[in-house]
């Protein structure tokens, strides 16, 4: 057996503790001798949150045995000291009983799971991995990485793929989140990242937020909206339910899912029509304008309302506002980007930011929100099928060969491109991948079309997962290695501004529980690859990632772990080391195309993929609430968090007739579910909302569609066609799985018997009130 | 008026209960919040509104007036102090006592509890942890002058009527600019006595 890695002390001691480690006293806390004794001697690491794109800095208190006990607000450039209810009880995680603390493995789907060694779960594994690949190939073995990971891991992800396993297939759970804003952006300006910083949003006079209700997923970026707001600056949302930042809105355009292309169209038609477009800008900067131009002629307002189930009105008036606004800016989020024309989407919202010259200046410009912490870094660096380290592409001869140079292997070595996360799960489904390990995620809960994708894992022959939590998708594995959290190692991760802010070790990990960069390292070892992975820490992998994105877009070459203390976070591209990084893009007018030039695209709205008929006339569509985060394997173990949001319910409007908690079925194409109703007009009537953190039989993923947008291959999970009908009674919430000799912990049962929450979700009706 | 204090400004709520969260984190009530999220029209709206203790100044802190043993201390800066264990007897009667519903009773411990403006935190200068969080700005704690420098125009009251009863309180509410009433109307209206509709 190998020795674990070296690991750092106990950040107690103020010798060894990560640079910028307080003891309370010095961080504006209480002085100790004047406060609870047993908190004597505390220290405070500076971190940020593991959650959403946000990236909220934060102190992880550590109790003088070294032990991660509790939070203390920040003040970091993000978010000035505020967090979310998901940010403050993060470090509940950390020491959970329901940690995983020693390697699971079964050789069977049939037999229980048993702790095993190290030696014996790597051993195991690495044989599954030449069995599978020796008979069927090496594209039969395929890797799945996550976007929770630190940019070191993913880095690591994508090389261990293509040079341990050899396989083409590697994708990653970023896939479900923004690829096709990505895909949007790098098509319009070369470069995939938001246009602006935060800040900038404090400076804007127009602020549109399309289909992204920024008050639960990204709570902490509201103070920024309210910013502007408080400078007199107009806001629209475009979201078919009202929303809490939609509530205050100027303008609210509820439209119905999956039309959102249609309106922007239109509302670019007003502005061109009402010659609120900046010729100029356009004509200096652009290219594709004429074709776009004739393009959205054909969607006049009237035409759009029609699609979009709107008054005709509000597309003249968001035309207006933004159109005669000084500054404009436009931020979306998963809203409008998973469509199976998420793509086009995004590009109708660039078009009109583009024909209206806000581009480039303080206060004017584009965003997409990122879902997870590190859903812009989680794909720069290799973990994406289709992207080599530095964001350069797979299929590019010239990209391969500097990638190949620095990873020393010969060029017929390096595998071409692969296929998307879901495609993988149809592969597998066909057998033609048959073995397959996870990193950080849960397709059991996140994918859509939930009989397909256990289907799927099922015909797998081996299936090993990475988690710190047994989750629905670790419990269908063979071996589960139980790893490190965000707390106990360092790393990267950039925001949804493209900052690269750097994570801190606050406390070792439990006995029994690697690094991912470890485990991965331990089985490139012993598949041959060894020399190639001699990775001691994050750091190492920093290094080499900082060298294989030199001279790309994406280049973070400038930013070191040192200077990310320095600074608390540095934008890229950041091509040397004494480059303050990039916040801003495009200032200096040049975008990263090769004629320096925004490539316009036509879009033409299509319909969604599922069709309504008389038997499925509603939209159904799904998203986030504000306790909770992405498949819940984290969150719906953490007792504030589960009593403040127990389980899943279905929104429906009043004029279905159902009242408050009564049991209604979901049904659609894939299947049908019971979830208590939650009445209110805050919701369009021909559309149904469900949230999406919990398993099956309550989840809203055993019920969307699997269609996949054709470019951005990000699956279709905000529309979808469904009908209700009234049920005898509500499916039960499943608690989370645990591993054997572990208990679920017992706070997380709170209220899981009740209908509804205690307290209604988001205010959004469960008791009927006098 | 007020020097530094908490200010409530309910159109930047969006319920997500942060503050509740923080409120069980901070140390002074070990696991418990003391803040209340009521959502003012459920099955209509989002709109959320979170009430913290409102430190009331004129009449004096009905709760601790009300007080049997005496266990409700008001510091000479005016915060109003949870309940002293020692000589808490745990009968409610500030429960009921309070215009706006904020004190708690833990029934197993037959004591009450509540919001004590984080006195641990505010005494040393630093916000309460429900206002340091919150990610809107809903709960802000500063002076007024730090208030209107963020947020220009903006008009706050610090009297509620009950009634004919108006109270005058420490923690101060944002309100509509174009709807400065004063004092705000405090308290649901009273449409049923004992079953008789006394409108
Ligand atoms: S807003 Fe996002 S990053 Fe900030 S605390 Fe909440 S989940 Fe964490
Ligand atoms: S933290 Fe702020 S925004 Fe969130 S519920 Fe509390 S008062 Fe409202």
């Amino acid at each position: 057996m190998t020795a674990a890695p070296p690991s750092r002390p106990l950040p107690v001691d103020p010798s060894i503790a990560p640079p910028g480690t307080r003891n309370f006293r010095d961080a504006g806390g209480i002085p100790a001798d004047q406060w609870h004794a047993d908190q004597n001697g505390e220290t405070l690491v500076p971190t940020h949150c593991c959650f959403c794109g946000v990236q909220c800095g934060m102190y992880l208190r550590v109790d003088r045995g070294g032990k991660v006990f509790g939070v203390e607000p920040r003040n970091h450039d993000i978010n000035r000291m505020r967090l979310c209810p998901k940010g403050i009880n993060a470090y509940q995680q950390v020491n959970h009983p329901d940690r995983l603390t020693a390697p699971l493995l079964r050789h069977s789907r049939d037999e229980p799971f048993r702790e095993a060694s190290w030696d014996e779960a790597l051993d195991f594994t690495v044989s599954e991995i030449r069995r599978i690949q020796n008979r069927y190939g090496n594209d039969a073995f395929g890797l799945l990485g996550g976007a929770s990971l630190f940019s070191e891991k993913t880095y690591l992800v994508g090389k261990f793929a293509r040079v341990a396993l050899k396989t083409r297939h590697v994708d990653y759970n970023g896939r479900l989140c923004m690829v096709s804003a990505a895909g949007a952006n790098k098509l319009a300006f070369g470069i995939d990242r938001a246009g602006n910083p935060f800040s900038d949003i404090l400076l804007t006079d127009c602020l549109l937020i399309a289909g992204s209700n920024v008050g639960e997923c990204f709570p902490v970026m509201t103070q920024y909206l309210w910013g502007a707001r408080d400078r007199g600056a107009t806001l629209i949302v475009v979201d078919p339910r009202e929303t809490a930042i939609a509530r205050t809105a100027d303008i609210h355009v509820a439209l119905k899912p999956g039309t959102d292309s249609a309106f922007f169209n239109s509302v670019l038609h007003v502005v061109i029509k009402e010659e609120m477009d900046d010729e100029s800008f356009v004509g200096a900067h652009a290219t594709g304008w004429e074709e776009v131009r004739d393009k959205v002629a054909e969607y006049p307002p009237e035409r759009a309302a029609e699609i979009c189930g709107i008054p005709a009105d509000q597309i003249v008036q968001v035309a207006r506002a933004f159109g005669r606004a000084d500054k404009a800016m436009a931020w979306h989020a998963r809203g409008i980007e998973h469509h199976s024309q998420g793509v086009e989407n995004c590009l109708s919202v660039i078009n009109l930011c583009v024909a209206t010259g806000n581009i480039g200046k303080p206060g004017a410009g584009y965003g997409t929100i990122t879902g997870q912490g590190n859903g812009q870094g989680g794909r720069e660096h290799g973990q994406k099928s289709d992207l080599l380290p530095g964001g350069r592409s797979i299929m590019n001869e010239e990209h391969r060969r500097q990638i190949c140079a620095i990873w020393g292997i010969e060029e017929s070595e390096l595998p071409p491109a692969g296929t998307s996360m879901m495609e993988m799960v149809w592969q597998m489904q066909r057998r033609e991948i048959r073995g397959l390990i996870g990193i950080c995620n849960n397709p059991f809960v996140s994918l859509p079309n939930y009989a397909v994708v256990k289907d799927g894992y099922d015909a797998t022959e081996f299936h090993a997962q990475f988690d710190f939590f047994l989750s629905e998708t670790a419990a269908n594995a063979h071996v589960v290695f139980p790893v490190t959290t965000w707390a106990e190692d360092e790393g990267v991760m950039a925001n949804a501004e493209a900052r690269v802010v750097k994570h801190n070790k606050a406390q070792e990990p439990p006995a029994g529980v690697r690094t991912d960069t470890w485990v991965i390292c331990e089985l490139a070892r012993r598949l041959g690859a060894g020399a190639k992975f001699d990775f001691p820490g994050s750091r190492e992998v920093f290094e080499e990632l900082r060298i294989a994105s030199a001279g790309t877009v994406n280049d973070y070459y400038g930013i070191t772990y040192d200077r990310l203390d320095e600074t608390g976070g540095i934008a890229w591209p950041c091509p040397t080391t004494d480059h303050p990084g990039t916040p801003r893009l495009f200032e200096d007018g040049r975008t990263y195309h090769p004629d320096a030039k925004i490539h316009m695209q036509v879009v033409e709205w299509h319909p969604p993929m599922d069709p309504y008929t008389s038997e499925y006339p509603l939209s159904l569509t799904t998203g986030r609430t504000v306790a909770h985060f992405l498949s819940g394997n984290q969150t719906r173990r953490l007792g504030a968090l589960v009593e403040q949001t127990p389980r899943p319910w279905v929104e429906v409007h009043p004029s279905h007739g159902f009242r408050n908690g009564d049991p209604v079925r979901v049904v659609t194409r894939r299947g049908s579910e019971v979830f208590p109703a939650l009445v209110t007009e805050a919701i369009r009537p021909d559309t149904v909302f469900i949230p999406y953190h919990w398993p099956v039989p309550t989840a809203a993923n055993a019920l969307t569609i699997d269609a996949l947008d054709p470019r951005s291959k990000i699956p279709e999970y905000k529309v979808c066609a469904a009908r209700i009908e009234p049920a005898e009674r509500v499916d039960e919430v499943p608690a989370p799985p645990t591993a054997p000799g572990r208990e679920a912990y017992p706070e997380a049962q709170v209220s899981r018997a009740d209908p509804l929450p205690p307290t209604s979700p988001q205010g959004r009706g469960t008791a009927e009130r006098g | 008026m007020m020097g530094k204090t908490i200010f409530i400004d309910p159109g930047r709520c969006i319920g997500c209960q942060a503050c509740v969260s923080a409120c069980r984190e901070c140390d002074s009530h070990r696991g418990k919040s003391m803040i209340h999220l009521d959502y003012t029209e459920p099955g209509r709206s989002v709109a959320s509104l979170p009430t913290v203790c409102m430190h009331c100044e004129d009449p004096v802190a009905p709760c601790a007036e009300v007080c049997p043993a005496d266990a409700i201390l008001v510091t000479a800066d005016g915060v109003v102090q949870q309940a002293d264990t020692t000589r808490c007897i745990g009968c409610a009667n500030c429960v009921n006592a309070c215009p706006f519903g904020v004190p708690k009773i833990d029934l197993q411990a037959k004591l009450q509890m509540k919001c004590n403006l984080c006195y641990d935190r505010t005494a040393y200068g630093l916000a309460p942890m429900c206002a340091t969080v919150c990610p809107t700005g809903a709960l802000f704690y500063g002076t007024l002058e730090e208030l209107q420098a963020e947020r220009p125009g903006v008009q706050v009251a610090d009297s509620f009527a009950f009634g004919d009863v108006v109270v005058s309180t420490g923690v101060a509410m944002v309100v509509p600019a174009d709807k400065v009433q004063w004092p705000v109307p405090g308290g649901l209206p009273v449409v049923e006595v004992n079953g008789v509709d006394v409108r």
